[in-house]
């Protein structure tokens, strides 16, 4: 007998929903380590170090999140280095996240106006004191709506894990879907679980962003 | 360990790659047709004078923004068929593709249509032009112009989510790659490949786009300034 | 100032009255104008008399009173916008040319879309317009390549181009700085002297004293003085020879 779409449904879903959180918070921690690295390599003082951040994020935005995910998930196994579905999908994920948010964190870092950097050379600090100290935490309060804007394409990127055998929100609702052949019901509460996750970080994103303007505008 | 790589089983069958390539920019380029006029209706619909039209348009645009591709076309793909339509996985892709892009287009023409300032709409108004005459004329081209790095940034992110259509058995780069890979034995090498091939089509994209703008924004070609 | 009888007047306001929320901008004004008549409304800035130019080609509508344009009975809610405006024509003191279109096509644009003029005719429309204003050679020249009087030029020319009964002008000089505001004045002043009906407010109180046929006073929404530019050597009211004395 073919069950239809009921309460157990919905608390399995639920439970994928978890696994999907679980990994955009791999993920983001993961993509923004990376991203940190990547975008103060591409404000390093040596060109060539620079040169190769910028290669690796141009590289890396030229590739399908789906096709790095296959290579992380069967190709790591094929080099002799297993992985699991998780394990697969952060690594690959964060080498993604990190192009990404390398390229927009490279910009926030520029965007602290030049006389600072001078300032901050003249109190005699070091390198690493200058970068950490005074720009970074500039950087961050430009940065905080973009950053929480890409938090959403995380999350709704996670839904491609799904492809090699992580079951998460979207995996769930598809073998559901098998089980039951109600599409339209089952990836419609797929579709509202994702929103209910994404969008109070668009609009918190929003937010933020009206918020900076408007301080901006007053500075 | 030792690794060694073989390429020869991918590239014996370079035909298939070669045809999912093509499959993967047709459907790109088609996708950023459709999606570029959906969304430019969708941005000039938010900016409507009834309130129903605009609440539609803000509705559809959330909604995709916050839900996953994949999630929206399996919905299309298989909500479709328990409806009793049947179409072609290519079609469903190309709808899907167009349902998703065509709402961030409209959330970056949204922003390019509020870049125009209100004296350029008084303007064409008291020349007697109309409304649609006024969007055509004298806000499409300006706004465009100036969301045009969001908008061809956008595109090939479109071109690179097409992948996602192999999810539905669509024959475009990553299906076809897919194939290759169960039968070859070697998954690392497979996408390897078509990695760099979605890089050369990503540069080739972008290259398109340059030329898109230069005859689309004659004003820059010839004085180089921003708008 | 005579108005004959076959020179009936072509702009009619009366009792216009207008509030933006609580704040009354126009309060019972009535004037007309009659054909080939210069009109300059004068007052400080926020009396309404841009409000009032605004009103007479529909960009703000009245909450009452009476408006007529070249016939159009422009407080009609049923009035035909398209035809109102391919009478009237207007420019406003921030150019607003197309700036992504050349001066050629800036002027090109409205005689081709709207009048459906075919190309070869409305560019040689366009040339004759901006030769009309001095622009000559700028038919090819962007917006942004020219200095903000020859752009304020060619959005005379742009209006002109239509072909107008009458012409409105919008505070059209106080953009600019002093050395190109003449070139623009000897443009309307030479458009005075064609015979086009014009309304314009103004700043400038020397070129509207020399061109006016009727001068009109403003001072917080009201009409206090009306008449020839003698009316600011010997203003009636205390608020005309206040603002006299300041301008003069």
């Amino acid at each position: 007998m073919v069950p239809t779409f009921g309460f157990i449904h919905i608390q399995f879903l639920l439970e994928g929903a978890i696994w999907t959180v679980i990994l955009s918070v791999c993920a983001f921690l993961g993509g923004g380590l990376m991203g940190l690295l990547i975008a103060l390599l591409r404000i390093s003082p040596i060109p060539f170090v620079r040169r190769l951040a910028a290669w690796y994020i141009e590289l890396v935005q030229g590739i399908p999140l789906l096709v790095l995910l296959f290579t992380g998930y069967f190709g790591l196994p094929a080099i002799g280095v297993p992985v699991s579905p998780l394990l697969a999908a952060t690594i690959s994920m964060t080498v993604w996240v990190g192009a990404y948010l390398g390229e927009f964190w490279r910009g926030s870092l520029e965007a602290v106006p030049k006389a600072q950097w001078e300032a901050a050379e003249c109190l005699a600090l070091t390198r690493w004191q200058r970068m950490f100290k005074v720009i970074v935490p500039q950087a961050v309060r430009n940065a905080t709506p973009g950053t929480v804007g890409f938090m959403v394409q995380i999350i709704k990127n996670t839904s491609l894990a799904s492809a090699v055998s992580f079951v998460d929100l979207t995996r769930a609702g598809q073998l559901i879907n098998n089980s039951t052949f109600q599409p339209f019901v089952t990836f419609v509460a797929v579709a509202i679980i994702y929103f209910l996750l994404c969008f109070p970080l668009s609009v918190l994103s929003r937010r933020l962003e009206r918020r900076m303007a408007r301080g901006m505008a007053k500075a | 360990m030792e690794v060694s790589l073989d390429f020869s089983p991918i590239f014996e069958r370079w035909p298939m790659l070669l045809d999912g390539a093509i499959v993967t920019l047709l459907l790109s380029v088609a996708a950023t047709v459709s999606g570029f006029l959906i969304g430019t209706l969708c941005a000039a619909g938010r900016n409507s004078r009834f309130r129903i039209v605009s609440a539609i348009c803000a509705i559809y645009v959330e909604a995709i923004r916050n839900t996953p591709f994949l999630v929206q076309i399996f919905l299309i793909f298989f909500g479709l068929s328990t409806l009793g339509f049947t179409l072609s996985a290519i079609t469903v892709a190309l709808l899907a593709l167009t349902i998703n892009v065509g709402a961030y287009t409209g959330e970056i023409m949204r922003a390019g249509f509020d870049s125009v300032h209100a004296g350029q709409w008084e303007a064409a108004e008291c020349l007697g032009l109309s409304r649609l005459q006024t969007y055509w004329h004298v806000v499409l081209f300006p706004a465009a112009e100036r969301v045009f790095p969001s908008l061809s940034s956008q595109f090939i992110l479109l071109m690179l989510a097409s992948s996602i259509t192999s999810q539905i058995s669509v024959p475009e780069l990553t299906g076809n790659a897919n194939y290759i890979q169960g039968v070859s034995f070697r998954p690392l090498e497979t996408y390897l490949v078509i990695g760099v091939m979605y890089f050369i089509l990503s540069v080739i994209m972008r290259q398109i786009f340059n030329l898109i703008g230069m005859v689309a924004f004659p004003r820059r070609r010839r004085l180089g300034t921003p708008l | 100032m005579n108005i004959s009888p076959d020179n009936k007047a072509v702009i009619v306001l009366r009792d216009v009255e207008k509030s933006f929320g609580q704040v009354k901008v126009l309060h019972g004004v009535s004037f007309e104008v009659a054909r080939g008549q210069v009109t300059v409304l004068i007052g400080r800035s926020g009396s309404g008399k841009s409000t009032a130019l605004r009103c007479m080609d529909r960009l703000e509508k009245v909450d009452a009173g009476y408006i007529e344009v070249c016939g159009h009975v422009v407080t009609d809610p049923a009035l035909e916008l398209r035809k109102l405006r391919l009478d009237v024509g207007i420019v406003f003191q921030s150019y607003n040319l197309f700036p992504h279109l050349t001066i050629g096509e800036n002027i090109m644009l409205a005689p081709r879309s709207v009048k459906k003029l075919p190309k070869k005719e409305a560019a040689d429309l366009a040339r004759a317009t901006l030769a009309q204003v001095g622009l000559g050679d700028k038919f090819d020249a962007y917006p942004e390549q020219m200095s903000g009087g020859q752009q304020q030029r060619a959005a005379i020319a742009r209006s002109l181009a239509m072909q107008p009964k009458v012409m409105l002008f919008d505070e059209v000089t106080s953009a600019l700085d002093p050395e190109l505001t003449g070139e623009v004045l000897r443009v309307i002043e030479r458009l005075a002297a064609d015979g086009m009906t014009m309304v314009m407010v103004t700043h400038e109180m020397g070129f509207a004293r020399r061109i006016a046929d009727q001068l009109v006073f403003m001072h917080q929404g009201k009409i206090w003085e009306k008449g020839h530019g003698s009316i600011l050597d010997a203003p009636r009211t205390p608020e005309l020879q206040r603002f006299a004395a300041q301008e003069l």
